[in-house]
């Protein structure tokens, strides 16, 4: 398989890790991705990450959920078994629609909410029985780890990030995924 | 400081004349005489041809309470009630529209200081350097309230009855319904009540705005603290005086009917209202230079509450309309019949309005962050919201005779001018940074 040598810089604030990426990527270094225990505000802009597009993706959802949403109920309620709604037995949709929109709210949220919850897992690549590609525990706990690609220039960034306040360096060879 | 530019003080003053002249010529072309109604119903009959003939001779009928009149007798007295009905609609419209108006900018700033309040008790860190634009514009709340109520009590002294049915003795006699609850509707009890009300909602935004601008020289935060405990018990007597007056001002012009939430209803449409004045007005004083401290995601923040509030707007519009729709009980769908049948654009172009303009224009989280698309929403949604408390008045007072013609428009003008020309003078009173405020810091840093 595959291999290439990243160094990991390891940081416990996350204070001196904002500081720490913004003179990283001032030094025109490519930070690969950063590990933390809980989301730090900020650090997607400071590491130069492109926008999330979830929201687009939530909002077609949404507009999926909505047109299921009519379609079910037009087929269950008006097609395939007729219903007399509040005593107003008119057998069509449009003039029954108070009656569905509080359905047709619940589906675009429901459609909105898990597809997006599930897009966002597979984006991040996590899947049930994934086997994590966490590389060191302790970012689960209170250790900040950031993941830069080395190409024969180790000294040069060890110095840097020694300089920028990590409390551990290791260069590891890494697994191409 | 901000000064007050003379020209925005001259256009200001244009306003109120141009609205003093409308309203005028208004309420002198609404009293018309018996035929002059009576060439008004025949030239309008005459114009829509056969089937509106009928459609209203079976509407003439269903005002009468006998049944079909066979005689000429009865056929005639229909007559002469229904040129009389139409003839206090007509004379009904200015008041109506003067009333509609005043209630729209008395509530965009009763909207304020409730949004104010909550900034203060919830001690929120965000909001202070929009705190004095708030203040200016709640100073419009005294004036403003008065003048509604003003107005109410005139139409049923001075005026003829023109939007309170109950306050005409004549109609209470014939009507067990409102018989039964002139105990509480009575011009005197409603009198006091307003006063109440506006009492309270004024003393608050004395108090507060002593505090806020003591605070500004202030060595410690007591001040602050003063007004976050009456920004407390402010809220709760808002909550029950709102929802009051939304039923005294507003739900008894129609005094059959009765709708539970109906206070939510407005309290909705007079938070969004206020919010938007809020970011409108921050935005004017950023562009002449004034707020340079409130930044890109202050006005984020401010869209949100628009975009958030525009949709509970819909929620409780839509929860009041489909509760009545589904019940189908005649005396609750009577009102929205009236307005489905009579003011069929206005009633569906406002969800249009406040609802679907709002929630695609101001749902792409950028957008929030683009002063002329909030002041292209903010706009709109006034429009909207103007048209929704039109809708709550108009329906009981001038029935199917409505029109945004010169007494709207030139009410909304002189209101508009007497708004713009409070809520500015008030903005020279203060500095424009509550520099003091223990969170100013916290707000000035703040950033998405």
């Amino acid at each position: 398989m595959e291999t290439s040598k990243v160094i990991h810089a390891i940081y416990t604030d996350d204070d001196v890790l904002m500081a720490a990426v913004k003179k990283v990527k001032a030094e025109r270094h490519h930070i690969e991705e950063i590990y933390t225990p809980f989301p730090v505000h900020g650090l997607d802009k400071a590491m130069g990450l492109a926008p999330t597009r979830i929201a687009i993706t939530s909002f077609i959802y949404g507009c999926i959920g909505l047109i299921v949403s009519i379609w079910m109920m037009n087929y269950m309620m008006i097609q395939d078994w007729p219903q007399n709604i509040g005593g107003k037995p008119s057998f069509s949709y449009i003039e029954n629609m108070p009656a569905f929109v509080p359905i047709m709210f619940e589906l675009t949220v429901f459609f909105a909410a898990h597809l997006m919850v599930i897009t966002f897992y597979l984006r991040s690549r996590m899947w049930p029985f994934k086997k994590a590609e966490n590389p060191d525990p302790r970012t689960t706990d209170d250790h900040f780890l950031m993941e830069l690609a080395v190409h024969g220039n180790e000294k040069e960034l060890e110095n840097l990030l020694k300089e920028t306040g990590a409390v551990e360096i290791n260069i590891v060879e890494k697994e191409a995924h | 400081m901000y000064t007050f530019s003379n020209k925005l003080k001259t256009f200001s003053f244009i306003l109120m004349i141009l609205g003093a002249l409308g309203v005028g010529y208004g309420f002198m072309t609404s009293h018309k005489s018996f035929e002059e109604v009576e060439t008004i119903l025949a030239a309008e009959s005459a114009g829509h041809g056969e089937g509106h003939v009928e459609e209203a001779s079976t509407m003439e009928t269903s005002h009468a309470d006998d049944t079909h009149g066979d005689s000429a007798e009865a056929q005639v007295n229909e007559h002469k009630e229904h040129v009389e009905h139409v003839q206090h609609q007509i004379a009904n419209r200015p008041w109506s529209a003067f009333y509609v108006a005043a209630f729209f900018f008395m509530m965009i700033a009763l909207g304020v200081l409730a949004f104010y309040a909550v900034q203060y008790a919830s001690q929120a860190g965000w909001s202070p350097v929009l705190f004095r634009v708030m203040e200016g514009i709640t100073a419009y709340l005294l004036p403003g309230a008065l003048i509604v109520l003003a107005i109410a009590v005139a139409s049923g002294t001075i005026g003829h009855y023109n939007l309170f049915v109950w306050m005409d003795p004549d109609v209470v006699a014939n009507d067990e319904i409102i018989q039964n609850k002139s105990g509480f509707l009575n011009i005197t009890w409603f009198t006091i009540r307003g006063l109440i009300f506006i009492t309270g909602w004024s003393l608050y935004r004395y108090f507060a705005r002593k505090f806020s601008i003591a605070q500004d020289t202030a060595e410690d935060n007591k001040n602050f603290k003063k007004s976050f405990r009456i920004a407390a018990a402010f809220l709760v007597f808002y909550i029950y005086t709102e929802s009051m007056m939304s039923w005294d001002w507003v739900m008894s012009v129609d005094p059959h009917w009765f709708s539970t939430l109906f206070g939510w209803y407005v309290f909705a449409s007079m938070i969004v209202s206020g919010i938007t004045v809020i970011a409108l007005i921050a935005i004017y004083l950023r562009t002449k230079g004034y707020l340079e401290f409130v930044n890109d995601s202050h006005l984020h923040d401010l869209a949100k509450y628009m975009f958030g509030f525009s949709i509970f707007w819909t929620y409780l519009w839509f929860s009041q309309f489909m509760l009545i729709w589904y019940a189908n009980i005649p005396e609750e769908v009577t009102y929205f019949v009236t307005r489905i049948e009579d003011y069929n654009l206005p009633f569906f172009g406002m969800l249009v309005l406040n609802f679907v303009f709002p929630i695609l224009l101001l749902m792409n989280s950028d957008f929030k962050r683009v002063p002329w698309f909030i002041v292209l929403t903010g706009i709109v949604l006034l429009f909207g919201h103007y048209i929704d408390v039109f809708i709550m008045i108009m329906p009981a007072t001038v029935g199917d005779r409505w029109f945004i013609g010169i007494p709207e428009i030139s009410s909304v003008l002189l209101f508009a001018g007497l708004f713009m020309f409070i809520v500015f003078t008030a903005l020279t009173k203060a500095p424009l940074l509550a520099k003091r405020n223990p969170f100013i810091k916290e707000s000035e840093q703040f950033h998405y």
